[in-house]
């Protein structure tokens, strides 16, 4: 039987299909007013993140160039203070935000791409390897958080990378064990049996069937781990482990912490950071949660 | 015979973003005690959601016009209160798949028991439990199997299990929901002796709702076609299974060929086209579209549901010289 | 209007065939006890029985889905390997089309991404003697379920589709591998009524144009009527009758086949003989003939006069063969043709 060639190509119909997708979602995405809400938030930071350079003068991070007096309060020339050192507080949370940031996102990189990994593999195989896997993942769950981010941060050494290996190291347990309660289920769908009938071997089930099916709920979990990412490193650096050539807004926590800020009263050292935290991973948890209404139709609303 | 339920003129309607969108409209029905009436449909033809008018289950955004009388009094219009005492004890639901519409967590017995405690709170535990044997034994369960966990029973038993919730505080109209899908043959027999054994015994009135005419023409008295929220043919189950009038009927009919009918043999029979879609529904007709045997005159105007060859039918083709 | 098959060696079939499941409680559930059945090139078969009779376990064994625990199951007269490069060659031969249509098509696949997967898998691109590039495969299958102009469901998604269509495009999914079977599991049962029919009529189409052979897996023995040349009725891991359809359908001589179709509405000369009780436990299957606790003819009396009754107790019938005239696995029959 002939037919007239069809005009689509194969990848052109893979195209148009992830477009439609992405408009639908996104139309979604835009009725969910806290999403939208935090997507703005976030937007903001990441702005300035990007433009940090034309916002604040890097020098002004440098010790040696400081120009205001020990903590000076917010006044025309310095908009929020200066630190102990005489650096303009403004300047800083500028730029720390571009390293809160990006630790958070590197961190959650790393994290995702393991607890991925472990857990697709976890899920869809049977087997002693999947077994162990399995008891991997709940063995480092277990394991406290803190403690463990403080010893490797200190084998390590301090430094921005070594931070985020450190968070992505201990946080893929919970996504692992999200991918593989996910792919457990997903695993049974006829859809994958179908496959099999077709000729599909355990490598192209996998890839082709479970990880696309899987990707939605693992795109909704990967905001809200930056959020804890951010928070992460927030607290690290905050105790002293982070890099202390950078400045990020847990090190700046740390040195009001160190000269006693709330002590003698310079709430432009420690509101600032801590507010400009709580936002960003505010902002992340808006994000995530829409993403995971619009993901996971079982949760939305009537 | 008393008039159970009856449906006047009932039209529902869900609340959209786009405007209302029709499920059932105008249907006319009367369901009388010691008979079985039947509603056959398909997909997407509105029964379901008449069902849920009869005890005013029907979602918040469903817009109801008409009457529906339980016993005489309207249901949609009625005080919470005489709802509540109503609900149960004058008409009950028998709902499809058994399986979900179960408590996984809770006995058999415990929910079984749940309607009685709950319209007669003064009876004793004893007499609750004696009660719950008594309805087990009624539906052809022994009474031992009332502290199983619903996972425990086969999909028969479950379905037993439902009957014997509706039959709990002695309702005089029963309404069963697709009672038989997803069952086996062989036990979709023996749930439809059970209902028709139990009318006869009780003298309640039951009205099944299935998409397979052949389970309804077994057991009903009368038979109702819908199609897109109308009914299309009314008459006794003989004449619409046997000789169906309106084309959709005969084609509902056709779908399930009788063994040894030599016409049938690798002929099935089918309907091309796919079913109305309530957002755009055709002018006139709504079947239309698909039937063999439309002409210009059937997209003018939705045909009433007249007395025609002795039964009621809506098709102006249906008994033309 | 029914096209004879076109040999005599069968194409497909399954040999002594018995499939044992062990749940984690340790008991072990028989699905399949013994079952020869033969398909032969452009013959259309129906396994016909209720839930626990095996007929889904057997269309999966006869795909090579499910390893049989003994028996085997012959292509061509040669038994299946079961190493990934055979299974994949038998993919190209025999395809089935599952159970739930609406859960067989991945949700984040077109359409066309669904008919091209089995293309893409088995590489069909290029070996096509017509030399047709992907698209032009994906819309000829589609064509050829009856999904017509083609490029217009290409994009669409799933749930997007109606029951009717989502189960073409599976069927478009099979036909795209040019398999010479189709094992068709349920193919109208989840289908409104007035679709069944076109998709029957779909399925019998093939037979005619492509000379496919198709086994079709149902509870409902109508379908069978309607498209069936050969009919084996499966009961509790067994066949307990087999032969053509109007022998089977017409003058059933098994009292289960009997049962079954005085219960089938549609039939009215035959008195409704409503069995008690449910299929029993594939765990706890009961010994000599396997229906005697549930066989009319055991309860009346009349397996007593024929002077049988021990025999229904005790004595296991024989596995049916799979090719011949019409036969029955129960000892009354027997007793009554000798």
């Amino acid at each position: 039987m002939t037919t007239t060639a069809p005009r689509l190509s194969a990848r052109r119909i893979a195209r148009r299909r992830r477009a439609a997708a992405w408009r639908r979602n996104w139309k979604l995405f835009r009725g969910h007013r806290s999403g939208l809400i935090g997507f703005v938030i976030l937007g903001i930071f990441v702005v300035v993140a990007l433009a940090a350079p034309l916002l604040a003068d890097a020098d002004g991070l440098k010790v040696t160039k400081a120009t205001g007096g020990v903590l000076e309060s917010p006044s025309s020339e310095f908009w929020l203070g200066t630190d102990e050192n005489g650096r303009s507080v403004l300047t800083m949370l500028i730029w720390g935000t571009r390293i809160s940031l990006l630790v958070g996102l590197v961190a959650t990189a790393i994290s995702m791409v393991i607890g991925t990994v472990i857990g697709l593999v976890s899920g869809f195989f049977e087997g002693w390897t999947a077994r162990l896997l399995y008891r991997l993942t709940e063995w480092f769950l277990v394991i406290p958080f803190l403690p463990l981010a403080i010893i490797l941060a200190v084998v390590l050494g301090r430094s921005l990378l070594n931070i985020a290996v450190v968070i992505g190291v201990t946080s893929w347990p919970a996504t692992a064990l999200l991918i593989r309660s996910q792919t457990l289920s997903i695993k049974e769908r006829p859809y994958i049996e179908r496959a099999r009938l077709l000729g599909a071997g355990r490598w192209h089930q996998m890839t082709r069937h479970v990880l696309p099916n899987v990707t939605p709920m693992v795109f909704a979990n990967t905001t809200l781990t930056v959020a804890v990412a951010i928070l992460s490193e927030t607290t690290l650096s905050f105790l002293g482990l982070g890099d202390p050539t950078r400045v990020s807004w847990g090190s700046m926590l740390e040195g009001a912490f160190g000269v006693g800020a709330m002590t003698t009263g310079s709430w432009w050292y420690i509101v600032p950071p801590g507010i400009c935290v709580v936002l960003v991973v505010l902002a992340f948890t808006l994000i995530g949660q829409a993403l995971e209404e619009i993901f996971n139709p079982r949760l939305r609303s009537r | 015979m008393v008039e159970l339920l009856e449906l006047h003129d009932l039209s529902v309607a869900y609340r959209t973003s786009d405007g209302p969108l029709p499920a059932v409209r105008g249907v006319d029905l009367v369901v009388r005690a010691g008979e079985v009436v039947g509603i056959a449909g398909e997909s997407g033809c509105g029964k379901s959601t008449l069902v849920s008018t009869v005890l005013r289950l029907q979602p918040k955004d469903a817009l109801v016009t008409g009457e529906v009388l339980v016993a005489g009094r309207d249901v949609q219009t009625m005080g919470w209160g005489d709802l509540r005492a109503l609900r149960w004890a004058e008409a009950a639901i028998v709902f499809q798949g058994a399986l979900h519409s179960l408590n996984p967590v809770r006995r058999v017995e415990t929910q079984i028991s749940e309607p009685i405690r709950l319209h007669e709170p003064g009876l004793s535990a004893a007499a609750v439990s004696s009660r719950v044997g008594e309805l087990l034994e009624q539906v052809g369960l022994p009474a031992a199997r009332s502290r199983v966990y619903p996972h425990q029973l086969s999909g028969g038993q479950r379905q037993r299990v439902m009957i014997a919730m509706a039959l709990a505080c002695r309702p005089q109209l029963i309404v069963a929901d697709e009672p038989t899908t997803a069952l086996d043959v062989m036990v979709q027999a023996q749930i439809l002796d059970l209902m028709s054994g139990l009318v006869k015994d009780l003298g309640v009135g039951l009205m099944i709702i299935s998409h397979d005419l052949s389970v309804l023409a077994d057991v009903c008295d009368r038979v109702a076609v819908m199609y897109a929220g109308r009914v299309v043919e009314l008459g006794s189950a003989q004449q619409v299974f046997g000789s169906p009038a309106h084309p959709y009927a005969q084609a509902l009919s056709q779908a399930f060929p009788r063994v040894g009918d030599a016409a049938a043999r690798y002929s099935p029979a089918g309907l091309g086209g796919d079913p109305p879609d309530p957002h755009a529904l055709p002018p006139g007709c709504s079947f239309a579209p698909r039937c063999s045997r439309a002409i210009d005159a059937c997209n003018e105007e939705e045909p009433p549901l007249l007395e025609i060859v002795g039964r009621q039918v809506a098709c102006i083709r249906v008994g033309e010289a | 209007m029914s096209t004879p098959p076109t040999s005599d060696a069968p194409l497909l079939e399954a040999v002594g065939v018995g499939v044992e499941f062990t749940t984690r409680g340790g008991t072990v559930a028989t699905a399949l006890d013994g079952v020869d059945v033969a398909v032969r090139p452009g013959e259309i078969l129906a396994l016909v029985g209720e839930s626990g009779s095996g007929k889904t376990t057997l269309a999966r064994t006869l795909v090579g889905m499910q390893r049989p625990t003994r028996g085997e199951v012959r292509y061509e007269g040669k038994p299946l390997s079961y190493s990934h490069r055979s299974m994949k060659q038998v993919c190209r031969e025999v395809q089935m089309v599952l159970q739930d249509a609406s859960g067989s098509l991945n949700p984040r696949q077109t359409v066309y991404e669904s008919v091209a997967e089995g293309i893409r898998l088995q590489k069909r691109v290029a070996d096509d003697p017509e030399g047709r590039s992907e698209p032009e495969m994906v819309a000829a299958a589609l064509a050829e379920a009856g999904l017509r102009p083609p490029e217009r469901v290409f994009l669409r998604s799933p749930h997007e589709l109606s029951g009717g269509q989502k189960q073409r495009v599976l069927i478009a999914g099979a036909l795209a591998l040019r398999p010479r079977l189709l094992v068709a599991d349920e193919p109208v049962s989840s289908l409104d009524a007035s679709i069944r029919g076109e998709i029957l009529a779909l399925l019998l189409g093939l037979r005619e144009s492509l000379g496919l052979g198709i086994v079709v897996v149902t509870h409902d023995v109508g379908l069978a009527w309607n498209i069936a040349d050969r009919i084996a009725v499966m009961y509790l891991g067994r066949v307990v009758e087999c032969g053509t359809t109007e022998e089977v359908l017409e003058r059933p001589r098994h009292p289960y086949t009997q049962a079954l179709l005085s219960v089938v509405p549609e039939i009215e000369e035959l008195t409704p003989v409503v069995l008690r009780g449910e299929v029993p436990d594939p765990t706890r299957i009961p010994g000599g003939c396997r229906f005697h606790p549930r066989c009319p003819a055991y309860a009346d009396g009349t397996a007593d006069e024929a002077g049988i009754v021990d025999s229904c107790r005790a004595t296991p019938l024989p596995v049916l063969a799979a090719t011949g005239d019409h036969r029955v696995a129960c000892h009354l029959v027997s007793e009554r043709d000798s």
